[in-house]
């Protein structure tokens, strides 16, 4: 348990610093985690490890891994659904694996009301991962409301990559 | 640390002196000895929306004896002490000070005895003077006066012996006997500030724990900036600080121990718990709470035990502040489609909004003096800071840029402090502050960026 943490800990950490140096990109993706370190496994051709975070963007695309929302709304659209089912074929394909949704909001909240929105964004997709078969215990939430921005701006196109809620493998 | 009164000071002289947080040893009342007071004419101008402010006179304080006492020079501090109370008085918006810089010097003897056709001569309406001499015993000797030029009476006088460490506090103390007595409102310049100091890229911001003087004095930091931390709270003691860590990438509300250097969860839970508060009298802590997505409002002793459910609306219920009378909370809630701010009796009962139009309105803080509600009002893409009465009216904004927000009030009531957001990819916070007429806006100094003040109650 302590090592899983720690482990989450670290690779959510290492996304963050890079999301940070991201300039417009939107497809600069996060590192990969090593997951738990035991399961390396013989991999594939490609040294990518089954369920790890690498894996994960491999199979759902380089957005993939997250799902958009309107100002101040929470609900899961049909393009959102469409994220998330692709994430939920993954997930079931990898059913020991445990993520993190992350939720998000664009800095045009107050600090405190958008921790609560994240919370909104973050277990409308979780809710409908589950609906889909996925097990929620294996789902941590967690709301960064306006603290942690994919993308740099006060524009609209920049508001719009930020409120988002995404999916980030911990591990095993 | 001991900070005493030794000279009578009118009504203030007699409270009893608790210990202040973050130095451990007591503070002692000390006796004091009954000195004829001043009487003279008290103006009247709290207030006013006039640009004519009362020029004050501020000489460096005198001293008896240039000494070395801990390494300070009591000549040096004299003039660091008159440059600290010229600058509170300047920030308060009501008084113009002249001085220390560019006016004459003042002689020990000179302290009891103005030259007041002189501080006449200069414009100054009044002049303070005071020394600063050794103790004898290790510490510093402050007097503080103030006088009416024309009429030629002494206001104000003020005593105190302190460690040397504590000058600014002395200087403080002056400048809220100044304050008081020439504005008839209570002191708030000997009081403190907890914050958020921000550092690094936008999207990755490293944010720490740190407090200080109101002015901005004595700062220090409290955490490391390995966790996130947010929206800190000072107990009124000053001797906790309620806030919102990151620690092992959950969002918890901790009680940080600031002599102790330790930090305690509020409440054992799996949920996220936020945006924390503090009862006027420091028993009990409102927090918000996000259960499968909705976030509602909870009290809880600050000692631990069983949470009270405070609101049950689907929609989100957050933040809240006590009345100073500690009966009531107010609150936010987007319970009617946007935020929007709602008082309650503190068991949840009789939940009314209270703001009407204009946009959202977000983060209310109740005054120290329960006669206005502080807020954020979020409309037009911008974010200014507003009043309004505890039943909603007189709504008024205070200040006008891209983003204002989270007020919190000075002790006595009259300025609130609010951090301040520009706009863009190189867009920074700072803390800021102005008083109730909207004219008196000031940037706070703070070595890093800053966000997120909470302004604590005047030190004993």
């Amino acid at each position: 348990m302590t090592i899983r943490k720690s482990t989450a800990m670290i690779a959510a950490i290492t996304m963050l610093a890079v999301g940070a140096c991201a300039k417009k990109a939107p497809d600069t993706l996060p590192p990969a985690p090593e997951g738990t370190g035991t399961d390396t496994g013989a991999g594939t051709g490609t040294g990518v490890v089954p369920g790890s975070q690498e894996d994960f963007l491999a199979s759902v695309g380089a957005m993939g891994d997250r799902v958009f929302f309107d100002y101040d709304q929470y609900n899961v659209d049909a393009q959102d659904q469409a994220t998330l089912q692709t994430q939920s074929q993954w997930l079931q394909r990898n059913p020991a694996v445990r993520v993190t949704l992350e939720g998000h909001a664009d800095e045009r909240g107050t600090r405190d009301y958008n921790i609560a929105l994240g919370e909104r964004r973050a277990n409308a997709a979780k809710n409908y991962l589950a609906s889909l078969g996925v097990d929620p215990s294996r789902i941590q939430v967690i709301s960064y409301g306006k603290e942690r921005p994919a993308e740099i701006g006060s524009t609209e196109e920049a508001y719009a990559k930020n409120r988002r809620a995404v999916t980030v493998i911990v591990g095993r | 640390m001991t900070l005493v009164r030794y000279l009578m000071a009118g009504v203030l002289a007699t409270a009893s002196l608790p210990a202040i947080a973050q130095d451990q040893s007591t503070v002692q009342p000390q006796p004091t000895i009954q000195l004829p007071q001043p009487e003279g004419p008290r103006e009247s101008i709290t207030g006013t929306l006039s640009n004519e402010r009362t020029i004050i006179a501020i000489p460096a304080l005198a001293t008896s004896s240039v000494q070395n006492v801990a390494g300070l020079r009591t000549d040096s501090l004299g003039r660091q002490i008159a440059e600290v109370i010229a600058a509170d008085l300047e920030r308060s918006g009501l008084y113009d000070p002249m001085g220390p810089s560019g006016i004459p010097a003042i002689s020990r003897a000179e302290v009891q005895a103005p030259r007041f056709a002189e501080w006449q001569g200069r414009n100054a309406e009044n002049v303070v003077h005071g020394f600063v001499d050794a103790s004898g015993t290790g510490g510093l000797v402050v007097g503080c006066y103030l006088y009416d030029t024309a009429l030629g009476s002494e206001l104000v006088r003020k005593g105190f012996e302190i460690q040397p460490g504590d000058w600014r506090r002395a200087a403080h103390k002056c400048a809220d006997a100044i304050y008081s007595r020439l504005s008839g409102e209570a002191p708030f310049f000997d009081s403190r500030v907890a914050y958020i100091a921000e550092s690094g890229p936008k999207g990755n911001r490293i944010k720490r724990l740190a407090i200080m003087d109101s002015d901005g004095g004595n700062h220090r930091f409290i955490t490391n900036g390995q966790a996130l931390a947010i929206s800190p709270r000072f107990s009124p003691d000053y001797k906790k600080i309620v806030y919102v860590s990151y620690l092992n990438n959950r969002v918890r509300v901790f009680i940080y121990d600031v002599a102790a250097g330790s930090q305690k969860l509020v409440t054992e839970s799996s949920n996220a718990t936020f945006a924390p508060r503090w009862s006027p009298d420091g028993t009990q802590i409102l927090y918000s709470m996000a259960v499968n997505g909705n976030t509602d409002i909870y009290r809880i002793s600050a000692n631990g035990g069983t949470p009270v459910r405070l609101t049950s609306t689907a929609g989100i219920d957050v933040g809240g502040s006590f009345s100073p009378d500690g009966k009531k909370i107010v609150f936010e809630s987007d319970r009617s489609g946007g935020q929007q701010i709602y008082t309650m009796n503190i068991d949840g009962s009789n939940q009314q909004r209270i703001s009407f139009g204009g946009g959202r309105a977000a983060t209310p803080e109740w005054s120290p003096r329960g006669d206005l509600i502080a807020f954020t009002r979020m409309g037009g893409g911008e974010f200014r800071i507003g009043v309004m009465t505890p039943s909603g009216g007189g709504a008024r904004m205070l200040t006008n840029s891209w983003q204002d927000e989270a007020p919190t009030w000075s002790p006595n009531g009259r300025v609130i402090q609010f951090f301040r957001t520009t706009a863009g990819r190189e867009g920074k916070s700072s803390l800021w502050q102005v008083d109730l007429t909207g004219v008196n806006l000031r940037r706070l100094p703070t070595p890093q960026d800053g966000s997120d003040p909470s302004w604590g109650p005047v030190l004993p």
